[in-house]
């Protein structure tokens, strides 16, 4: 039994060997489909789990008001460019009154803009934000040099800016920046702080910030006077209901909306965040799947050609075989034999493929700052490896039934 | 009876032609007997000798073997009587390129399913055939690396491998020059002398009066049936050649 499967092998082997190019041909369709199942469901993984951390990472017990009415499920207006400046700093304090909202801890209002950043010779444009001092306690941030500006210098708009680390590097290098004299937008700050490294956060990384104070951004840099989103840091995941209730109630008065009008913000809490964010990239991941069975799809059919492509070569080999005592089981597992084998090839060389580009990501992505964990799923693995097995036996089943039909005389044609 | 022929016939259909390429043969062969069945290109010969092959079926009549029916055989049981009983030998050597001599003799022993033989057994076996051909000495090259007389050696060895009662050789010199066809036939002969049925087929009456009757074949028909009355020995003639 073992030589029946053995010797249809080694005669597959010497035909892939004979027929190189071909060969090649064929199992690349497999290679670049199991590479992209392996790179789609692990990097795939990786990027859920990093976006998670992430979002976790803020923290959890965090509310977030943003201006615009949105779905509950859908992207805020800000994410389709929409500027909405009903949301305003008075709305902020309001919520800030004692007693207001019960149950908040700290809450944070955010603007941020673009400017020219200049230090010395360097001047480039940099991204700053604008945010409460309490934002330190909103986000969990520390600083890891120096201090976080404080109420007092919010409320007199003081030109001080603390900057993330790698704004501190590219500005000062190894030199400390506290003390020094930075412009932004033509205006001189006085750097007090730098923040503790922290990683990308989806689109943006704080530790290419720099933070000035929220007044002082909005009065002296961006001359506006709404927000752009607030965070509030609530006490327990128990009482997120509740202050974002409270939070409705006391925005819906504030900007005269009437019984059955549309909220003109939007109130969401990192727990549905997270909800939306894994049905979103699970979505995503099925339809990437589905690109990658697509890929595999195309394999197949190469390996399918190929194999009909070899079974007209080697008609006389099969009426050969035939004539020497082959059944058409015989011919059948020969050419299914080959098939696999040819898939199995291309799956594994697929899958080595998968892992090193899975890395490349995850040494890519880590050097642009995000904490990217990589993770190679060996679900993927066994999927892919199992699905170019099933590919030889799909596609290699119709030229092996073809292969078996051969009559015996085919063998004694003459060229 | 070894093999009997009844009424034999075989059409061929290509798009709305019929060609009839066998028309009403009958016949018998005797076990151990060396018949030549002799026509020009397109007499049916290669097309008989298929249907004794059990390579391909009849339009019609009936094929008896030792007594039996083989129309009532299905796949398995022609594959087995191919690969028990029956061993070919062709114009074209057929064998499989980039594989060496033992690994082309031994393919038939793949397919033999009532002996099991260990890979030891295998070689033996290999071997033996293999000397019965003198050409022991090339066991482990590869085909291409052969000329056509080793070739078709090859060839005679890889149809006996599993010790076969009719050999059935289509054309076996058409592809050598005569001193090499020659020796193939002698081997022939010689394998005739050891008991077994050898069906040749051949377009030269030279060739064909190697064996021990004719069959002589035109459009389909046996026009004549007759024994060899000056038979050549292959032996003898290679002697003359040196």
């Amino acid at each position: 039994m073992f030589k029946k499967f053995l010797f249809p092998l080694t005669t597959a082997l010497g035909n892939m060997r004979a027929s190189m190019t071909q060969t090649f041909l064929t199992i690349l369709g497999i290679v670049i489909g199991v590479a992209a199942v392996t790179v789609v469901m692990s990097a795939g993984a990786s990027a859920q789990k990093l976006v998670l951390n992430q979002i976790r990472g803020i923290g959890s017990n965090i509310v977030a008001i943003l201006p615009g009415a949105s779905d509950e499920n859908g992207p805020p207006a800000q994410a389709f460019g929409v500027i909405n400046t009903a949301f305003t700093n008075d709305d902020l304090v309001a919520l800030r009154a004692d007693g207001a909202v019960p149950h908040m801890r700290a809450a944070c209002g955010y603007v941020s803009g673009n400017a020219p950043v200049q230090y010395k010779g360097r001047s480039e444009r940099d991204t700053f934000q604008g945010v409460s001092p309490a934002m330190v306690r909103v986000e969990k941030a520390r600083v890891q040099q120096g201090r976080f500006f404080t109420d007092e210098e919010n409320m007199r708009r003081a030109r001080v800016a603390v900057l993330g680390v790698n704004r501190a590097h590219s500005l000062f290098g190894a030199v400390s920046p506290i003390g020094k004299k930075i412009a932004i937008k033509g205006r001189r700050f006085t750097v007090i702080g730098v923040m503790a490294p922290r990683g990308a956060v989806a689109f943006t990384n704080p530790d290419d910030l720099i933070y000035v104070p929220l007044l002082t951004a909005q009065q002296q840099l961006l001359g506006i006077h709404f927000l752009n989103f607030a965070r509030l840091k609530v006490d327990s995941e128990a009482h997120i209901a509740d202050v974002k209730r409270a939070v409705t109630a006391i925005l819906r008065a504030r900007h005269d909306i009437r019984v059955g009008e549309e909220d003109d913000f939007s109130v969401r809490d990192t727990a549905s965040a997270l909800t939306i964010i894994t049905k979103i990239t699970n979505v995503l991941a099925a339809f990437l799947v589905l690109v990658a069975a697509i890929a595999l799809l195309v394999g197949g059919i190469g390996v399918m050609n190929v194999m009909l492509i070899v079974l007209a070569q080697r008609l006389r080999e099969i009426g050969l075989r035939k004539a020497l005592g082959a059944t058409r089981r015989d011919i059948l597992l020969q050419f299914l034999v080959e098939a696999v084998v040819v898939a199995i090839v291309g799956g594994t060389v697929g899958i080595v493929v998968g892992i090193v580009a899975t890395w490349g990501i995850a040494q890519l992505a880590q050097h642009l700052g995000y904490a990217w964990p990589l993770i190679i799923t060996w679900r993927a693995i066994g999927i892919a490896a199992a699905v170019s097995v099933a590919i030889g036996v799909v596609f290699g089943i119709y030229p092996a039934m073809k292969a078996a039909c051969v009559s015996p005389i085919e063998a004694l044609r003459y060229e | 009876m070894l093999i009997t022929c009844k009424d034999i016939t075989k059409v061929y259909v290509t798009g709305e032609t019929e060609t009839r390429a066998l028309r009403d043969v009958d016949c018998t062969i005797r076990a151990g007997e060396f018949v030549a069945i002799m026509g020009p290109s397109g007499s049916g010969k290669s097309t008989f000798m298929q249907i004794l092959g059990l390579l391909d079926r009849p339009t019609s009549g009936a094929y008896l073997l030792d007594g039996k029916d083989t129309a009532t055989f299905d796949d398995d049981a022609l594959s087995r009587l191919r690969n028990r009983r029956f061993g070919f030998i062709f114009q074209s050597f057929n064998l499989l390129p980039r594989t060496t001599v033992a690994d082309n003799v031994a393919l038939p022993l793949l397919y033999n399913r009532d002996e099991r033989l260990s890979a030891t057994q295998s070689h033996e076996r290999v071997m033996a055939a293999l000397a019965a051909v003198s050409m022991e000495h090339r066991a482990t090259h590869t085909t291409n690396q052969l000329s056509g007389g080793e070739q078709q050696r090859t060839a005679i060895a890889r149809a006996l491998i599993n010790n076969p009662d009719i050999l059935f050789a289509d054309e076996p010199t058409g592809n050598l020059d005569s001193k090499t066809g020659l020796q193939v036939m002698r081997i022939l002969q010689q394998l005739h002398e050891d008991g077994k049925t050898i069906v040749l087929v051949t377009h030269e009456t030279t060739t064909a009066r190697h064996a021990e009757r004719i069959l002589s074949m035109v459009d389909g028909r046996i026009v004549n049936d007759t024994p060899v009355t000056d038979r050549v020995s292959a032996c003898d003639e290679d002697m003359l050649h040196k």
